[in-house]
């Protein structure tokens, strides 16, 4: 090894220089710099922000300061709308994903599939809100055929601009990431095996139960999580959407960046972002873990 | 298995509604601008609006710049890490992971906290704006860029090329990234899809952009905003669509970005 590392002048070596180590090290320099100075350091002084009072001094009164009323129902509305969109597009995903790719149907329904959910979970923000306000809005497309036919939406409780309305659109790019990402999962879910399964006697429901469940959960957990984290980072639909009339984290941490501040100190809008973090660091590290579990099976 | 297959149709169907009855309303609604008939007055009233384009080439400078240094930082990186630091890769792919932890409105926060006061009072620049929509498609930018790497042999196309007498700026341009090209074109346009329509770094550090500029129109009109959202609905369209042409056959599969 160390003999085949003598290099030219010119030619740098090619093959890893155990003695060399340290010069290599420069080539990944200017990449973890660069990661530093624009995402490391901008996150801490977010994360150091929220132990500071306004003299700069050393405190834990942000944090405690989150225990309030404004901020927890902000919390509270975004952790349950997460949720509600991570399992709904999780289920009806995983539906959608298993009867593309298994269904028994022509192979162009699954490309057509994952091209359509390839485009539709990058459709978000302002413009999807537009979308649907043009759908289902009070004087949406939708909701005008919906009250020519005898049916109107709205007295039924319903509103776009609520959390089911709000809802309704995350579930536009949640449950087509879980077809994404859940659909070379289900591939890894040999057809041999239910034929094995049916072989040895196994009903349909045994097939699932101890064959194809057990192998899918890691990965339908952890996708789900990602769903998760995904619809709790989402600020723009919402504003779009809402104008703020929800409360969500995401647009109580705007508010902060708009200068209206509702009372609260700069300190304890750093604590919301560290609040924030924190759970979507749980929720990448859950989906990591998970995703890690699933892999020998995606040869 | 007739049953099975009635079933799947089933489903598909109502993807298929959940899919295209919001763009379909969208798309008849954003027609409505002229009361009593269908026509393009929206879209001609965009297109003809200053405002629109010059938010609209903005964020074309903005994703073409990032693109640029996209491919700058990560192929250099991810090549380097391949042939000398292969015991740095899981480092460097945490570190990639690292902005899905980072909401764009948190990361928006700290980026307007950290530069807008000393040692580094940047926030003014555009280059905080490009560098910051850098970060938020690392996740797609590099792992593209590595999944082109992974296809190739790394080493061996380095020695051949250093035996042949090249230096590193040769290896780079004429030897890994003509055989990267297709994974760093199908990074590029997913790049271009999540700056295209982003609204929240755009907003809030302050830069003309479509996203804001959208935002601003829903404010004050009804049929204009749809029209726009069809726009963005093609873009979005264009962009997936030429990555699944070019990355036809190459591995690496589906990407997927959040930018919501």
């Amino acid at each position: 090894m160390t003999a085949s590392t003598a290099t030219g002048r010119d030619a740098p070596g090619a093959r890893p220089a155990q003695h060399r180590w340290s010069w290599a090290w420069l080539g990944v320099m200017p990449f973890f710099l660069f990661i530093l100075i624009f995402l490391v350091y901008p996150s801490s002084t977010l994360v150091v922000g929220s132990f500071k009072d306004t003299a700069g001094h050393f405190t834990f009164a942000n944090i405690l300061g989150l225990n309030n009323p404004y901020i927890l129902g902000a919390y509270s509305v975004s952790l349950r709308i997460s949720v509600v969109t991570a399992v709904g597009g999780a289920i009806f995903g995983f539906l959608l994903a298993y009867a593309a790719t298994r269904g028994g149907l022509p192979s162009f329904v699954r490309s057509s599939m994952m091209t359509f959910c390839g485009v539709a979970s990058n459709f978000a923000g302002i413009p999807l809100a537009f979308a649907f306000i043009a759908c289902l809005g009070r004087t949406g497309i939708l909701t005008q055929l919906l009250a020519a036919a005898g049916f109107d939406l709205y007295s039924t409780g319903f509103s776009l601009y609520s959390f089911w309305g709000l809802s309704v659109v995350y579930m536009y790019f949640q449950f087509p990431l879980m077809v994404l990402i859940i659909a070379p999962a289900i591939d890894g879910v040999r057809r041999e095996w239910r034929e094995a399964a049916e072989n040895l006697g196994g009903h349909f429901i045994d097939y699932w139960r101890y064959v194809a469940l057990p192998i899918l959960t890691p990965s339908i957990l952890g996708t789900t999580i990602l769903l998760f984290g995904n619809a709790f980072g989402a600020y723009a639909t919402a504003y779009a959407l809402t104008g703020g009339v929800i409360s969500l984290v995401t647009l109580r941490i705007g508010d902060q960046l708009a200068g209206d501040v509702g009372g609260l100190s700069q300190g304890l809008g750093y604590a919301m972002a560290l609040g924030m973090l924190v759970i979507m660091a749980v929720s990448v590290a859950g989906y990591t873990w998970l995703q890690r579990l699933t892999e020998r099976w995606l040869k | 298995m007739r049953r099975d297959t009635l079933w799947s149709w089933l489903w598909i169907g109502l993807g298929i509604l959940y899919f295209f009855v919001p763009l379909i309303a969208t798309f008849i609604f954003s027609l409505k601008a002229k009361l009593g008939v269908l026509s393009f007055v929206a879209y001609v009233n965009v297109f003809k609006d200053p405002s629109f384009v010059s938010n609209f080439s903005a964020s074309l400078l903005w994703a073409v710049s990032t693109i640029v240094v996209g491919v700058l930082i990560f192929v250099p990186t991810a090549y380097w890490v391949r042939l000398r630091l292969p015991a740095v890769r899981p480092l460097v792919e945490f570190v990639t992971l690292l902005p899905f932890v980072v909401p764009a409105i948190v990361f928006v926060y700290g980026l307007v906290a950290t530069f807008s006061r000393p040692p580094l009072p940047i926030v003014n620049s555009p280059l905080v704006l490009i560098f910051g929509y850098t970060i938020m498609s690392m996740p797609y930018m590099y792992r593209a860029v590595d999944t082109g790497l992974r296809a190739i042999d790394v080493p061996v196309l380095t020695e051949a090329a250093q035996s042949l007498g090249a230096g590193w700026p040769r290896i780079m341009l004429q030897v890994v990234f003509p055989n990267i090209r297709v994974a760093v074109l199908s990074g590029s346009f997913l790049t271009f899809a999540i700056v295209m329509g982003e609204y929240t770094l755009a907003q809030w550090l302050a830069k003309p952009a479509f996203g804001p500029y959208m935002a601003l129109l829903g404010q004050t009109r009804a049929y204009e905003p749809a029209a726009c959202a069809i726009i963005s609905f093609a873009l979005t369209w264009a962009a997936m669509g030429i990555m699944q042409f070019i990355g036809r056959g190459a591995p690496g599969g589906a990407q997927v970005a959040a930018g919501h």
